[in-house]
């Protein structure tokens, strides 16, 4: 799923920075993903995995790195199954 | 970062004043102090309510001048291209306001006229013009300051005002689709704007306080628009970009926002290329007066005559 989710992010132009550079860890706010850039990659994430972010997640947090995101959209996920 | 300073923070609790029957903007119509026009949100105003956010204007410039602010007179509108390129019909679709006018032919004139009379919508015979209404006094700034060349290393000060629109008609008068917003703009590097927003966040207070209001300073986020929005509010909150200074006004609502300090970062610096000389990309932040606000206040806590406010009070405004 963090592939995919880097491909998104990518494919989004999210950051200004290649990804090749960018860990699973990395802060995605302190590369240079701007607060809107946050809400294009979160309506990315939702129309690709088929989810919807609940208002609990709607914070800074849940899109802070890609392992972040990961832990979310997974979470999301099973619970639609 | 940017903590409320505690002396603010300990700052008399906010009353509003018992409400009397007739609504707020009712008793401002019956004493002449704002006029009706028909329409929610846009309002005459009197003498005496301008007297008054003269008064108040010659306070805040004080400081602007004590600062060496610039100051720069935009009309009430902008390029249409730098509104589209600002993002505010991303975050803000909902309050933006475009001008449309005709462009037609004769048949084109003939239709129009015909729909009018009709009682039909006759918006199908206006076209987009190149200009929109500002929304906030320091949009039209930015793209000005980049076209400019580098900012300097000791950074920029503008005093800004204007009439600002926004589509949000409403019935409690602080609400108003065309209103004044005076600002105060730093432009130059992280240091320098944090510094003038602080230096303002101490100041705003007592300025208010000083005119007998009651004010709490708080963290605030913009009405971005949708559930994206939501994301950015709490963005927006979480890392305390925005403050307002709140009083309260109406009768029976939360404070209303009459002060707010902004914290841009580089958002503006990015979208219209503003560099350093050392070609860094521009901070900015603001300080942004809703001039109407304020004056409303001051009517709602010490009455709609003037004359009859405290001594202290006119001093301050009008010595």
């Amino acid at each position: 799923m963090a592939t995919q989710i880097r491909e998104l992010i990518g494919n989004h132009k999210i950051l200004p920075v290649s990804m090749e550079r960018v860990r699973d860890e990395d802060d995605l706010y302190e590369l240079g993903m701007t607060s809107f850039a946050s809400v294009q990659l979160m309506l990315a994430l939702e129309e690709a995995f088929d989810i919807e972010f609940p208002e609990r997640m709607l914070n800074r947090k849940t899109f802070a790195s890609i392992s972040a995101i990961d832990r979310s959209v997974s979470e999301l996920v099973s619970g639609r199954a | 970062m940017n903590a409320i300073p505690p002396e603010i923070r300990a700052a008399a609790p906010v009353v509003t004043p018992d409400a009397p029957a007739k609504p707020f903007l009712d008793r401002l119509f019956a004493d002449g102090v704002l006029m009706p026009t028909g329409v929610d949100g846009l309002y005459g105003r009197s003498g005496a309510f301008e007297e008054v956010i003269d008064g108040f204007e010659r306070l805040v410039e004080r400081f602007s001048r004590e600062d060496g602010a610039v100051k720069i007179h935009f009309p009430p509108a902008m390029p249409r291209v730098n509104m589209e390129k600002s993002g505010y019909l991303k975050s803000f679709p909902q309050l933006a306001g475009s001008i449309h006018s005709f462009m037609g032919n004769d048949a084109d004139h003939c239709q129009l006229i015909a729909a009018l009379t009709e009682g039909r919508d006759w918006s199908d015979y206006q076209s987009p013009t190149d200009v929109v209404l500002t929304p906030a006094a320091c949009y039209p700034l930015y793209p000005t300051v980049a076209a400019k060349g580098a900012v300097p290393m000791s950074g920029l000060l503008f005093d800004l005002k204007s009439y600002c629109f926004r589509h949000e008609p409403s019935k409690e008068p602080t609400r108003m689709q065309l209103f004044r917003m005076r600002e105060n703009v730093c432009i130059g590097t992280p240091t320098q704007v944090t510094e003038f927003r602080e230096r303002w966040l101490e100041r705003g207070p007592k300025l208010i306080a000083s005119l007998g209001l009651p004010c709490e300073l708080d963290v605030a986020n913009d009405p971005f628009f949708g559930r994206g929005g939501k994301l950015m509010a709490r963005n927006q909150r979480d890392q305390q970009l925005k403050f307002e200074l709140l009083i309260p006004v109406n009768d029976g609502a939360d404070p209303t926002a009459c002060l707010s300090f902004n914290y841009h970062q580089n958002h503006f610096g990015t979208l219209w290329g503003m560099k350093r000389e050392d070609g860094e990309e521009a901070h900015s932040a603001c300080v942004g007066f809703g001039l109407e606000r304020i004056a409303l206040a001051l009517f709602r806590h010490h009455g709609n005559d003037v004359a009859k406010w405290p001594d202290e009070v006119r001093d301050v405004l009008f010595g």
